[in-house]
């Protein structure tokens, strides 16, 4: 039996050929080495992230996070709920902070589940799995398994907003979080605390209907990474590392930068130094390829 | 008579128990002191993209500017970053508030058509819910296309490198134009959210006859 075993919801990002696929494939290889089983729950369905407000209203997108948190309940009994994404993770937290203080929501959630045949009977733990890290299994245990420290590679951690307001994780400030950091150290690479844009906002999904406003924010981020002689950015959540990444081009052609700088998730960064290939560690699924890591990788 | 007309009949005068009865965490709305922290935390409202920001909306509502609130671009420039609810002295969950002034004009469809952000909410949702997991591919198509094939091809060749660029890392699947991820009990997923919508709209409806 694993050391840690957890009810995954994965997200829509991190499926098969979606944005975040290279997210979850590193993560895999990241919780083999640490001792973590995932198991999924099975038939998961989108938590609505933020953006759907215009139409999901309250209840609606209350019972979509039910039905995983039932289905949790159903097929892996008093498993924690733990999820990659920070959207995910912050709409499941928010149903279920929302249900445990409100009777009347929890009786309308439970009367809607029961037209797909579920209920909920107990709430479950959110986790987001940078909290798994931290919390369940910490930073001496992670630590114990670095083979290649990244040893010299400047890395700006950019924390971003949902996996930091409103929850955040537990001990950490706002305005100034730490743990990334912290994650950094922990691989043998160089921390940039000063980074003054680590909990800027990447213009979320504006980034797909306003690109303009989107690309203002993003490019802010990314000049005080170089200004601090950052190589590499790092994230823990699937539309920062999207968002920062993937317009470099454009910005480029609107503001005359010249940026091409990669965007890590923390578990690349986790597996390449737990010694494991550039395959394992998804390095493949950067469209700004992070030569320095596939170097250590292929050592 | 619309819906925007029925509403604004029936809480006349009253627009502040109005938001406060129809709008998500609009009870709020009263508990807000004008510290303007909101607005100076507002990745957006450094660009000025807000007409209002939100400790403005907050005052027109409690002044019963009823249209000006209702028909602003303002609270679709919510990027939902949350920089607000942890600001606020006074805990007031602004970043909600926002989310339920917008889908409240939505609602009555009196929010600006146009408005591009209002226009991808909507899609993101019914992509979402249609089968229970996002089809990014359609997702995207339907946003380029929204103004028809000609400007979808425009704003398409835009995206050219991008979508190359994901293709080619294998985070962006051009066959799932022909399907892609979905959940398996998409029957009990739409028969539990229409029961949602259901209950949602009696309970609205229960608070306008009281």
């Amino acid at each position: 039996m694993a050391k840690h075993e957890y009810a995954f919801y994965p997200g829509c990002s991190s499926q098969k050929g979606a944005s975040a696929s290279n997210y979850l494939t590193s993560v895999e290889s990241m919780c083999k080495t640490l001792d973590v089983k995932l198991t999924e729950i099975p038939d998961w369905n989108c938590c609505g992230a933020s953006i759907g407000y215009a139409e999901a209203g309250e209840l609606p997108r209350h019972v979509m996070n039910a039905r995983n948190f039932a289905l949790s309940e159903k097929n892996l009994p008093g498993q924690e709920i733990v999820a990659t994404c920070a959207a995910c993770w912050l709409g499941a937290r928010e149903t279920r902070e929302r249900l445990t203080h409100s009777d009347t929501l929890m009786a309308d959630t439970k009367e809607a589940l029961k037209e797909a045949g579920l209920t909920i009977n107990e709430m479950p733990e959110i986790r987001h799995m940078v909290e798994v890290l931290i919390e369940d299994i910490g930073f001496d245990e992670m630590k114990k398994h670095v083979k290649k420290p990244l040893e010299g590679v400047k890395i700006a951690g950019y924390v971003g907003c949902q996996t930091n307001r409103p929850f955040g994780v537990d001990g950490e400030s706002f305005e100034n979080p730490k743990y990334l950091d912290n994650m950094v150290e922990m691989v043998g690479a160089t921390p940039i605390p000063e980074y003054d844009m680590k909990v800027t906002c990447c213009g979320g999904a504006l980034a797909f209907s306003e690109p303009d406003k989107a690309q203002a924010q993003i490019k802010d981020i990314i000049e005080s990474a170089y200004d601090h002689g950052a190589e590499m950015i790092v994230t823990p959540c699937p539309l920062c590392q999207a968002n920062v990444e993937i317009y470099q081009g454009q910005i480029n052609q609107k503001y005359g930068t010249k940026f091409n700088i990669p965007v890590m998730y923390y578990s690349q960064l986790m597996v390449v130094a737990y010694g494991g290939s550039a395959k394992e560690a998804a390095l493949n699924g950067q469209l700004i390829r992070a030569r320095r890591l596939e170097e250590i990788a292929a050592k | 008579m619309s819906a925007n007309t029925a509403m604004a009949e029936k809480y006349r005068n009253n627009f502040l128990k109005e938001i406060e009865e129809q709008v998500e965490m609009g009870d709020w709305v009263k508990m807000c002191m004008q510290c303007g922290v909101c607005s100076g935390s507002c990745p957006t409202n450094f660009q000025s993209a807000w007409e209002h920001p939100p400790q403005e909306l907050f005052m027109m509502i409690r002044a019963g500017k009823r249209e000006e609130v209702l028909t602003t671009t303002s609270m679709w420039n919510c990027t939902s970053c949350y920089n607000c609810i942890v600001r606020c002295p006074r805990k007031l969950p602004i970043t909600h508030i926002m989310h339920g002034i917008a889908e409240y004009a939505h609602r009555l469809g009196v929010a600006p058509k146009m408005q591009p952000t209002r226009f991808f909410s909507g899609l993101f949702w019914k992509n979402a819910t249609k089968t229970g997991r996002v089809n990014e591919l359609k997702l995207s198509m339907g946003l380029y296309f929204k103004n028809g094939f000609g400007a979808g091809v425009k704003e398409g060749m835009k995206m050219k490198d991008v979508a190359l660029g994901l293709i080619k890392a294998k985070r962006l699947n051009p066959f799932e134009i022909l399907g892609g991820h979905t959940c398996k009990d998409q029957k009990g997923i739409q028969a539990m959210l229409k029961k949602a919508y259901e209950i949602e709209r009696s309970r609205k409806a229960a608070k306008t006859a009281g």
